[in-house]
């Protein structure tokens, strides 16, 4: 009788002492980037470019410190994400919208099994696909494949939380619309979609904290560029692509922890604040 | 009426834009790897061990790299349950609903968030030099390595999805076998266990998934050799190392090979996923 009890207890304390250590991990990831890459950080680790490996050569045969930032992968980070965003929320809202309007359809239920497909494609076969469909034609490596290449990794994330926020809004809503005279198009724009905002709002920045930091389907599309750049048909820096140039460059292997402290806390505080909106708009 | 229909057709065009992108997947990556596939044979190419690119002779198999993805995979299954199974308990049965459960979802959440380049200097830089200071390798980078860093990329997934199978267990079965004298861990494993089981199963199939595609970190951390694994410290490669390593400089024929790699890989993720969401299907509504 007593064993029982005593080896319940002793499993229960084993579950917490085993379920703590899965923070170790975090905890020593985010120490040690926070350690190395704070002294890294500056305004002008931020403000100026990538420098090139000969400069960086010489300040440390000099003994100085390495001269230049991230701002070419930041500037880049940002551009590409943007232009995927301008595709990729409108389009997956609306194709949210069609899946959660028609989930008795065959061909919903045949979108709805290819977007799954999509979410869980490896993110490495999208950069091929994207190097075959962008890359190839333009005959070069560009800012705006990068894009593509998000755009995809993005659009099936958001078409999935834009369909489950819609599918738990309650049915009266949509009724008390259409009762009012108002037309389909009015009710889903001006009734149903406001209502699902906060769900559909966390949804993409959770897309978004899931692709900036991608590293894999940029480096056959975006390839990385060692000065600030505007033009979208040329290669464009990531600060993720940056991280694996300082990580395959001995020379610049110092920039590295700093590169990854500013990726970090980026996608860990949009991480952070889709999940407290998620929170915040549930109840 | 008429915007009704535009606005109906608009719609139906943005999710037509889905399946059109999954099939050009698989076009793209067929019609690429034709040329490989044609030149080897299917079946030589699947079990050739040989990966050379010596002008005039080359050749080019996936076994080394299958069998890279495959041991990585299976190994940070192994290392991830015993804490991905602790954790789900904690979060759905010992302190469901409590604020320790809420933190320690948090953690799993966040270690979920960091890209995978992070989780790869992190294995190349800390976990690398531990693994060469226990003597298990010389180089310390390797098969083992990798799976090590990529079962804790894992846990968070494994263990969020079966949370939420256990929390799904009715307190009717549960008080049921406490009335009748049952200790918590014998409610665990005679209610808990056997109700959440299919989901729980399901959870690690979606994780699986995940691992199979693994990219950044498995690159940073195996070593990047191109022959058979003899044994699980040693250095080799996966399906997706092999690409991230070699597609930027490969044309011809080893593209094709490299293509052909990628479509297997998709193929075996999308089997992989598509049995995972029909068994988390029906594990939801039994």
């Amino acid at each position: 009788m007593k064993k029982r009890i005593l080896t319940s207890h002793i499993v229960h304390y084993g579950v917490c002492v085993l379920a703590a250590l899965t923070s170790v991990p975090l905890i020593a990831i985010l120490g040690e980037v926070l350690i190395k890459g704070y002294k890294q950080f500056s305004w002008a680790f931020l403000t100026q470019p990538t420098p090139t490996a000969y400069k960086a050569m010489m300040a440390l045969a000099q003994g100085e410190d390495i001269p230049g930032g991230i701002a070419n992968g930041i500037l880049g980070s940002l551009i590409m994400l943007l232009m995927a965003a301008i595709i990729a929320i409108p389009v997956g809202i609306m194709g949210g919208i069609y899946l959660s309007e028609n989930s008795n359809k065959r061909f919903a239920q045949i979108v709805s099994y290819m977007t799954d497909l999509l979410q869980g494609t490896p993110s490495v076969i999208i950069g091929i696909i994207t190097y075959i469909w962008v890359v190839v034609p333009m005959r070069g490596y560009s800012a705006i494949a990068g894009s593509v290449a998000l755009t995809v990794m993005m659009l099936p994330l958001i078409v999935r939380s834009t369909e489950e926020t819609m599918k738990i809004l309650p049915q009266s809503l949509k009724e008390a619309g259409l009762a009012l005279g108002g037309n389909y198009a009015k009710v889903v724009m001006k009734v149903q979609l406001p209502s699902a905002f906060g769900g559909i709002f966390t949804g993409v920045l959770l897309a978004i904290s899931r692709v900036i930091g991608e590293t894999a389907p940029l480096m056959f599309t975006a390839l990385g560029c060692q000065v600030i750049r505007l033009s979208v048909d040329k290669p464009m820096s990531a600060v993720p692509l940056l991280i694996w140039e300082f990580f395959n460059d001995p020379n610049l292997q110092d920039l590295i922890w700093g590169a990854s402290l500013f990726l970090l806390l980026f996608v860990l505080s949009i991480n952070l604040l889709s999940k407290y909106l998620a929170k915040k708009w549930q109840s | 009426m008429s915007s009704d229909k535009t606005f109906r057709v608009l719609l139906f065009t943005a999710a037509l834009i889905i399946p059109i992108i999954a099939g050009g997947i698989i076009y793209s990556l067929t019609a690429d790897s034709y040329d490989a596939l044609r030149h080897f044979g299917f079946l030589r190419f699947l079990f050739s061990s040989e990966w050379s690119y010596t002008d005039g002779a080359e050749s080019y198999g996936a076994l080394p790299f299958i069998t890279g993805t495959l041991l990585t995979t299976a190994l940070a299954l192994l290392f991830c349950i015993p804490f991905s199974l602790p954790v789900a308990l904690f979060v759905g049965e010992y302190y469901k609903g409590t604020k320790l459960a809420a933190t320690l979802s948090t953690v799993t959440d966040l270690l979920a968030g960091i890209p995978s380049i992070i989780y790869g200097l992190w294995g190349f830089y800390t976990l690398r030099p531990i693994i060469i200071w226990l003597g298990i390798s010389d180089e310390g980078s390797g098969i083992l390595t990798a799976s090590l860093v990529l079962a804790i990329m894992i846990v968070p997934y494994a263990a969020s999805l079966s949370a939420e199978f256990i929390k799904m267990v009715p307190n009717e079965l549960k008080e049921g076998a406490y009335s009748l004298g049952a200790t918590r861990l014998e409610v665990i494993r005679k209610v808990v266990m056997p109700v959440a089981g299919p989901g729980i199963f399901s959870a690690y199939i979606l994780a699986i998934g995940r691992a199979l595609g693994e990219t950044m970190t498995v690159t940073m951390l195996i070593g990047n050799t191109n022959n058979m694994p003899s044994s699980l410290t040693c250095t080799g490669n996966t399906m997706a190392s092999i690409i991230a390593n070699q597609f930027g400089e490969a044309e011809g024929l080893r593209l094709s090979s490299l293509i052909a790699i990628a479509l297997m890989l998709f193929l075996i993720t999308a089997v992989i996923n598509m049995i995972g969401k029909i068994l988390i299907k029906r594990a939801r509504i039994a």
